[in-house]
């Protein structure tokens, strides 16, 4: 570079200090408030998450207050869907390493064995459906993963592909599973009454409580995955993850804990299809294209994989860009596609990145290693 | 199960196979080649296929040729035909150096020039675009003068000197493949566009059993062992292919031997693009018509035919496009198509589980040479 270039450039970054000395001390502050205050905060921000659905017309969105009408429907429940996807791909991707293109096959399950559960050949009590969904797709998670999780890094992102695709003509093909005409009448979460007090009410044409309904399993979710994060087997996944080589040769039993990772994230995508179908009504082999796994893994990588505040930040910014830039119709895909580009440059690491502990080396090739660079020496 | 369908025209079946299956081959060599070098999906090589396809179809409307049909005779067949192949793998050869050096160079943190203006000038565009609704001025005028400070902050922030995690350039990867389909779509609409037929296509040219040969069919299946043969001879016995063997097997080892990384991961991506460029045109020649997301769905089959030979591994590339275009139409003879796709991931999967690295093994990584 050239000297006055340099001198530009200087400017430029003293700018950007500056900028970051008002908000990037917000993560330390946060993290120096007692614990009490960041429960506190937390539990606010929650309950503010809850009642969101009662203002008036979101004008203190500003400029970010995208132009429709409905926002709980098309705006609040379909990104709560995607933050409780992100969090369970997060475990795979994000937490094991694990390279997962296919996704949305679990999130097929789910919905599926709602489904056929209750409108197709059963009429299953809908309580139940959400363990019944959960179970299954974590069946299918073990099913997959046992053959294919011994493979190396890359092979394992082909199969999953290849996975997501199968689900999809499957349910195309077979008639049991109601063949390309999809499953209608699917019946909406009943109400959820307690102490003589509707608390849920869930209505075709209004999705509040189906978006407090996901807002409560996505806390329940973040607080166990957390739980997970920070236990052994979480240990063990952030092993797995730095080096796989590694761990196995310090006694992690790599590919058992690969699968439990593997069958937990099938597990939680499941519960989101389980929650879409009872949202939706009607679900065809159409509602679940290979381009929602791409765009599940976006999200967990554009918001910091590894990192539960950036993946649910993620999976935000997913749901909401294209409902914001709705006014670019047909156009916003492609300007979606060179977000993702430039994002990379910006942040390669993603928005909120994981904080990595302690001085770490390279990744060998080892391969569960997605998040370590490419071609580095193995 | 329809096992007299197949074996009745088992023939027909492996003809039409082997031809689906060499273009399969083809894009699979670029997958192969920028995996045993980067060790990277490179997700947007399908749509350096549709670039291909479109490179082709162009190149017959400059020569004032119009589908559906416009046949030609004698010299100015085969000239028409080299012509359209040439245009395609140029196009496809320049989009995959641009796609190199526009999403991916900039990842590995060395601070290119070139990447640093191009990314400004997109960001610049989308800004124009997108925040100044009402246009007062030319997209094209506010993006240029946008573009230059952009440039200034882009060259720093690219100098990082650390490479992004391999989760970034995937995404990166799908973010390019999305913004080319995406622009073609808007460029050219969503319908398929025909590409003018320039020979007659008479059904049994001549017999080989039972299959009838067709003239495309041909041309397809020898087009693609030719460029296959000479991508085999560019690497292992040119310069520039030692170059890019020596970057697969050890990156850091090669730099120190004095080999320009980057322009070998540049030359990487050319012949790459180059494959799936000549591809396209056989791609087009054989079915007709090409539209914007066509890519798509060819590169997940292209990407399992070198995941199924063994991906980085050139010669597994042809043995796992092949294999894998039979398989498909043998399935789908089978099963009357339905289950065309989950019998090709099928045996995938079952070949992965006997032979975890695939047929042949990654060879290109770990060549003895």
């Amino acid at each position: 570079m050239s000297a006055w270039e340099d001198r530009l450039a200087e400017r430029a970054g003293g700018l950007t200090r500056q900028v970051r000395s008002r908000t990037g001390g917000l993560g330390d502050k946060w993290r120096g408030l007692p614990n009490e205050a960041r429960i506190g905060i937390g539990l606010l921000g929650v309950v503010l998450l809850y009642l969101l659905p009662y203002t008036a017309d979101y004008s203190f969105f500003g400029f970010l207050r995208p132009k429709n009408s409905d926002f709980v429907g098309v705006l609040f429940y379909p990104i709560a869907i995607y933050v409780l996807v992100a969090v369970g791909l997060n475990i795979v991707v994000g937490e094991t390493g694990l390279l997962d293109l296919g996704y949305v096959a679990f999130f097929a399950v789910g919905a599926y064995t709602t489904g056929i559960l209750t409108s197709l050949h059963a009429s299953v009590p809908w309580i139940l459906l959400l363990p019944i969904g959960l179970i299954v797709a974590l069946i299918a998670g073990v099913l997959l993963g046992t053959p294919t999780l011994r493979l190396r890094g890359d092979y394992l992102a082909i199969v999953t592909l290849g996975f997501g695709e199968m689900i999809r003509i499957t349910a195309n093909n077979v008639h049991w599973l109601g063949d390309a005409r999809g499953i209608s009448s699917i019946p909406k979460p009943p109400n959820i009454r307690l102490f003589g007090h509707t608390f849920l009410r869930f209505k075709r044409l209004d999705a509040t409580a189906d978006y407090r309904l996901a807002l409560t399993l996505i806390i329940i979710v973040v607080i166990a995955s957390r739980t997970l994060e920070r236990s052994r087997i979480g240990r063990y996944w952030t092993a797995i993850r730095e080096d796989e080589d590694a761990a196995e040769l310090m006694g992690v039993p790599t590919f058992q804990y690969k699968l439990w990772a593997f069958a937990t994230g099938a597990a939680l995508g499941g519960l989101s299809g389980v929650l879409y179908a009872g949202r939706v009504n009607f679900i065809s082999p159409d509602s679940f294209p290979l381009e929602l796994s791409i765009l599940f893994l976006a999200a967990v990588v554009l918001g910091g994989a590894g990192n539960l505040p950036g993946v649910i930040l993620g999976a935000v910014v997913v749901g909401y860009v294209p409902e914001r830039f709705r006014f670019l119709q047909e156009r916003r895909v492609m300007f979606f596609g060179i977000a993702l580009v430039l994002m990379m440059i910006f942040r390669p690491q993603g928005l909120l990145p994981r904080k990595v502990r302690g001085s770490r080396t390279y990744a060998g090739d080892g391969t569960a290693g997605s998040l370590s660079p490419p071609g580095a020496p193995t | 199960m329809h096992f007299h369908t197949l074996y009745d025209q088992f023939w027909t079946y492996t003809v039409t196979g082997l031809t689906a299956g060499a273009i399969y081959a083809l894009v699979a060599l670029g997958y192969t080649l920028v995996y045993g070098v980067l060790r990277l999906i490179n997700f947007a090589h399908s749509e350096i296929f549709m670039i291909g396809t479109f490179g082709a179809t162009f190149a017959t409307r400059w020569l004032g040729l119009h589908p559906p049909t416009d046949p030609r005779h004698g010299l100015a067949l085969v000239g028409i035909l080299l012509f359209s192949a040439l245009i395609a793998m140029l196009c496809s050869g320049a989009a995959a150096v641009a796609l190199e050096r526009i999403a991916y160079r900039p990842l590995r943190g060395t601070g290119d020039i070139f990447g640093a203006v191009a990314l400004a000038f997109i960001t610049a565009w989308v800004i124009a675009y997108i925040v100044l609704p009402q246009r007062p001025l030319p997209d094209l005028i506010v993006a240029i003068a946008l573009a230059a400070p952009i440039t200034l902050w882009y060259r720093r922030l690219l100098a990082r000197g650390r490479q992004a995690t391999r989760l970034a350039f995937l995404i990166s990867a799908i973010g390019a493949s999305l913004a080319i389909s995406e622009g073609f779509a808007w460029w050219r609409g969503r319908n398929f566009e025909q590409y003018p037929r320039t020979f007659e296509r008479k059904q049994g040219l001549f017999h080989i059993f039972d299959a009838k040969i067709d003239a495309a069919q041909i041309i397809v299946i020898v087009g693609a062992i030719v460029m296959m043969f000479a991508l085999e001879v560019f690497v292992n016995r040119t310069r520039l292919g030692r170059g890019i063997r020596a970057v697969a097997q050890d990156q850091e080892t090669a730099r120190l031997m004095g080999v320009n990384v980057d322009n070998v991961i540049m030359i990487t991506f050319l012949l790459g693009g180059m494959m799936a460029g000549g591809a396209g045109f056989l791609f087009v020649l054989f079915y007709e018509n090409t539209k914007y997301n066509i890519g798509f769905i060819l590169g997940v089959k292209a990407f399992t035919s070198a995941v199924l030979g063994g991906i980085g591994n050139l010669r597994g590339a042809l043995l796992g496009g092949l294999s894998l275009g039979l398989i498909e139409n043998y399935g789908s003879a089978l099963t009357q198509t339905k289950w065309k796709d989950p019998i090709a991931f099928g045996v995938l999967l079952v070949v992965l589980m006997v032979r975890p690295t695939g047929l042949l093994g990654e060879k290109l990584a770990r060549a003895r040479a």
